[in-house]
C-alpha cells in the first residue's frame, strides 16, 4: 500500500520554504591554492542567514555561479569559525571554469547543507588519520579544523597529504600551521619530484613507514581521487582497522542534492542524502565502480 | 463514499460545466492518424476513450517539462541581476478527466519522494483527477503485478466506472465533491450503489487483487544478489539506451538542471532527464562511474524494483506497458520481474 499519511501531510503543509532557491553569497576573497584550486571565502548578502548558517564538517552546498547552473562543492571551513564559508574548488568543468574567473565582489548563489556529515561524535577520543590527495584535502581541511578547534577531545592526529608535483600543493597555509602544531604529524609527499624538491616522493601509501598509528584506538579519514582511496583503503583493511573507523567521501554527479533527480544513485544509496560520507564497512556492501 | 449515477449526457453536462472554470485535459485521438494523447478539451470536443493508456504519462502534467524553478534578470546593469527568484505560482485548479487507475497511482507513487518538492506539491494540491476504471485490460497491461487494479482508484478524486448503460461516479475526496457539485446533475445511486459495482466488477471477470505484487517479496531479497545476478548483460544487449521507457514511464521521475539565458532574461530550468544516458552520470573530471550500457539499464529496474521499494514499500512501476509497447528492442519489464523473483 501507499503511505498515504506521509503524502497528505506533505502537500496539506504549504511549503513555506523553497530547498530549490539559492541564497545570494559575496566573495569576500579568493585564495589561490594551486595553478588549479581556488578557495572562496563567501559572505551571505543576508546578514541574518550568515550569522546562523549552520553546517557540519563533509556535508557540501549546490553552489550556483550566473549562466552556468549549479555544481555540488563541499564545504573547506569548518562550522567553528562561523562568519564565513570556504569552497576550495578545482578547475575541471564549464561552471568550475567560470567560477575561477570570479573575483572578491561578485555574488554567487548557494543552496544547502546537504549530506551526512562526518561522525565526529564516533571520532571522539581516538587517534585521528587523516590521509588526502589533491583537491581531496577540502573536506578533510573542514574536519581537521573542526577537531583541532575542539580541543582535548581527539588523540593523536596524523596528516598524510599526496600531489602529483610540488607545484600541486595546495592549502600550504594550513599545511605549514599544522606542521607547526604539537600533537600533529603532517606529511607531504609528490608523485614526481621538481627541482629543488627534498621531501617525500611517491604515493601517499608509500608514507605508512613514517608514522605510528594504533589501528585499534585510531579512526582514518581518507579523501581524494579514487584510485587512491581504493589503495588506501586496501592498506588499512590490511593494518587491521575496523570497517567502521575508516571513513570516506563519495562523489557523483548530482542536481538537486535532496534526493530527488536519481543522478548520484550509487548501488541503492543516494550519495546527496544518505552520504558523501560513508564508513568502510558500509562501501563493503556495495559495489562501487571505483573501488574494484 | 458518495456515488453517483449518471447517464452519458450528464458526463458530457460535467465536463461542460467544468470547463467552464478551469482547463480540463483528457486523452483524445489526434486528427493526424494513430496518436491517442492528452489534450485540452473545448466545448464541443469531448475525450475519447479507448481501451488502455494514451501515448504519453500523467507526469506531463505534475511534473512538466520545463518547469521553472527560479527566474532572473541576465542584465549586468541591473543590481539585481543573476539573484534567482522563484517564479509566482498560480492557484488555479486543472481538472484532468479519462485518467486510467495506473496513471492516477503513478501520481501517489511519485508524490512519495517528492511530497517536499514544492513544484510538485503544488501541482498536486491544484490538480484534479477524474478517472475511468478499465474494462478492457490490453496484452501491455498489468496493473495486478504492482500492486494496482483495471478498478484501482489510488489518486483519483472521482472514479467513474461504466455499468451497463449508465455510469457510477465515486466521489473520493473534496476536491472531487466540489467537482460532483460543480458538475450540477447526477443522481444519488443508492446505499447498495458499492456492493452493486462490486458486484459487477467480479462479475466483469476483471481481477480483485493485485496478489502478484511483487514488491513485499523484492523488498526481503539481498541487494547485492539481485545486483550481481547473471541476466543483466542479456536483458540489456539488446537495449540502444534511447531512452523511450523513461520518458513514456509515469513513475521515472529522475530530473536536470539546466540555467537557460535568453539577452537580459534567465531562468533556471528542470526538465526529465533518463538514466539511460551516458551523460546522466559524467563528472566533470571525465570519470563515469555508469559508463557501461549495463549498469544503467540494471539501475533503471534495480531503481524501480528495489531501491525505491527499499525506501518507500511499493514498487515505482504501475504496469501501465507503455515502456513494452514502445520499446524499440522489445525489452519486456515483466521478464525482469520473473527473473529478478527468480533469485
Amino acid at each position: 500500500m501507499i503511505n498515504r499519511d506521509l503524502i497528505t501531510r506533505n502537500i496539506n503543509s504549504r511549503n513555506t520554504s523553497n530547498t530549490y532557491l539559492p541564497h545570494p553569497a559575496v566573495i569576500t576573497e579568493v585564495i589561490t591554492e594551486n595553478s588549479q584550486i581556488k578557495t572562496f571565502v563567501l559572505e551571505f548578502t543576508d546578514k541574518t542567514l550568515n550569522t546562523n548558517f549552520s553546517y557540519e564538517s563533509g556535508q557540501f552546498v549546490m553552489l550556483s555561479v550566473p549562466h552556468h547552473g549549479e555544481a555540488p562543492i563541499s564545504i573547506s571551513s569548518t562550522p567553528t569559525r562561523p562568519g564565513n564559508i570556504h569552497l576550495s574548488v578545482r578547475i575541471a568543468g564549464r561552471l568550475t571554469t567560470a567560477l575561477h574567473k570570479m573575483e572578491p565582489g561578485m555574488t554567487l548563489g548557494i543552496r544547502g547543507p546537504y549530506g551526512r556529515p562526518f561522525p565526529v561524535h564516533i571520532m571522539e577520543g581516538r587517534d585521528l588519520l587523516f590521509v588526502a590527495g589533491g583537491i581531496g584535502l577540502a573536506p578533510l581541511r573542514s574536519v581537521i579544523n573542526y577537531c583541532l578547534d575542539r580541543t582535548g577531545r581527539y588523540g593523536t592526529m596524523t596528516i598524510l597529504y599526496g600531489s602529483r608535483l610540488p607545484s600541486d600543493i595546495a592549502f600550504r597555509q594550513d599545511l605549514d600551521i599544522w606542521s607547526t602544531l604539537p600533537g600533529i604529524t603532517c606529511l607531504t609527499t609528490v608523485d614526481t619530484p621538481e627541482p629543488g624538491w627534498t621531501g617525500h616522493v611517491g604515493v601517499v601509501t608509500t608514507l605508512w613507514d613514517h608514522i605510528q598509528i594504533s589501528p585499534s584506538d585510531c579512526t582514518a579519514l581518507v579523501c581524494g581521487p579514487p584510485m587512491m582511496i581504493k589503495f588506501v583503503l586496501r592498506d588499512l583493511a590490511g593494518m587491521s582497522f575496523s570497517p567502521d573507523f575508516v571513513i570516506t567521501t563519495m562523489e557523483r554527479h548530482m542536481k538537486c542534492g535532496v534526493g530527488l533527480c536519481g543522478h548520484c544513485y550509487m548501488g541503492g544509496k543516494l550519495v546527496c542524502t544518505d552520504g558523501p560520507v560513508f564508513s568502510m564497512a558500509e562501501l563493503k556492501d556495495m559495489d562501487i565502480e571505483e573501488l574494484r | 463514499m458518495k456515488i453517483l449515477k449518471l447517464e452519458k449526457s450528464d458526463l458530457d453536462k460535467w465536463l461542460a460545466e467544468w470547463m467552464k472554470s478551469s482547463p480540463v485535459y483528457a486523452p483524445v485521438q489526434s486528427g493526424f492518424g494513430s496518436f491517442y494523447d492528452w489534450a485540452r478539451l473545448e466545448q464541443g470536443r469531448m475525450p475519447e476513450l479507448l481501451p488502455g493508456v494514451p501515448k504519453s504519462s500523467i507526469k506531463t502534467f505534475l511534473f512538466p517539462q520545463p518547469e521553472t524553478l527560479e527566474e532572473f534578470s541576465a542584465d549586468p546593469a541591473d543590481p539585481s541581476a543573476f539573484i534567482l527568484k522563484a517564479p509566482k505560482t498560480a492557484e488555479q485548479l486543472t481538472i484532468i478527466a479519462g485518467v486510467r487507475p495506473c496513471d492516477a497511482r503513478s501520481v501517489s507513487l511519485n508524490a512519495l519522494p517528492y511530497a517536499k518538492d514544492p513544484y510538485y506539491s503544488n501541482r498536486l494540491r491544484n490538480t484534479a483527477l477524474v478517472g475511468f476504471t478499465c474494462e478492457t485490460q490490453c496484452s501491455t497491461c498489468f496493473c495486478t503485478r504492482t500492486g494496482g487494479l483495471p478498478t484501482g482508484t489510488e489518486g483519483l478524486d472521482i472514479a467513474i466506472t461504466r455499468m451497463d448503460n449508465t455510469f457510477l461516479a465515486e466521489i473520493l475526496t473534496q476536491k472531487g465533491e466540489l467537482l460532483a457539485e460543480a458538475g450540477r446533475t447526477g443522481t444519488d445511486a443508492g446505499g447498495d450503489a458499492l456492493s452493486r459495482l462490486e458486484q459487477s466488477r467480479k462479475n466483469s471477470g476483471s481481477p480483485v487483487s493485485s496478489a502478484d505484487d511483487p514488491a513485499p517479496i523484492l523488498r526481503e531479497k539481498d541487494l547485492m544478489a539481485l545486483y550481481q545476478a547473471p541476466f543483466w548483460q542479456e536483458i540489456a544487449e539488446p537495449c540502444l539506451n534511447c531512452g523511450a521507457c523513461t520518458f513514456l514511464c509515469p513513475t521515472c521521475y529522475c530530473f536536470d538542471i539546466q540555467d537557460e539565458v535568453i539577452r537580459d532574461r534567465g531562468r533556471r530550468i528542470r526538465y526529465w532527464d533518463s538514466c539511460m544516458f551516458p551523460l546522466f552520470t559524467l563528472h566533470a573530471s571525465g570519470h563515469n562511474p555508469r559508463g557501461l550500457k549495463l549498469q544503467r539499464v540494471r539501475n533503471r529496474f534495480m531503481h524501480k524494483l528495489k531501491y525505491f521499494p527499499e525506501r518507500f514499500g511499493p514498487i515505482s512501476c504501475v504496469g501501465c506497458g507503455r515502456c513494452i509497447r514502445e520499446c524499440p528492442v522489445n525489452i519486456d519489464i515483466r521478464e525482469v520481474y520473473t527473473d529478478l523473483l527468480a533469485i
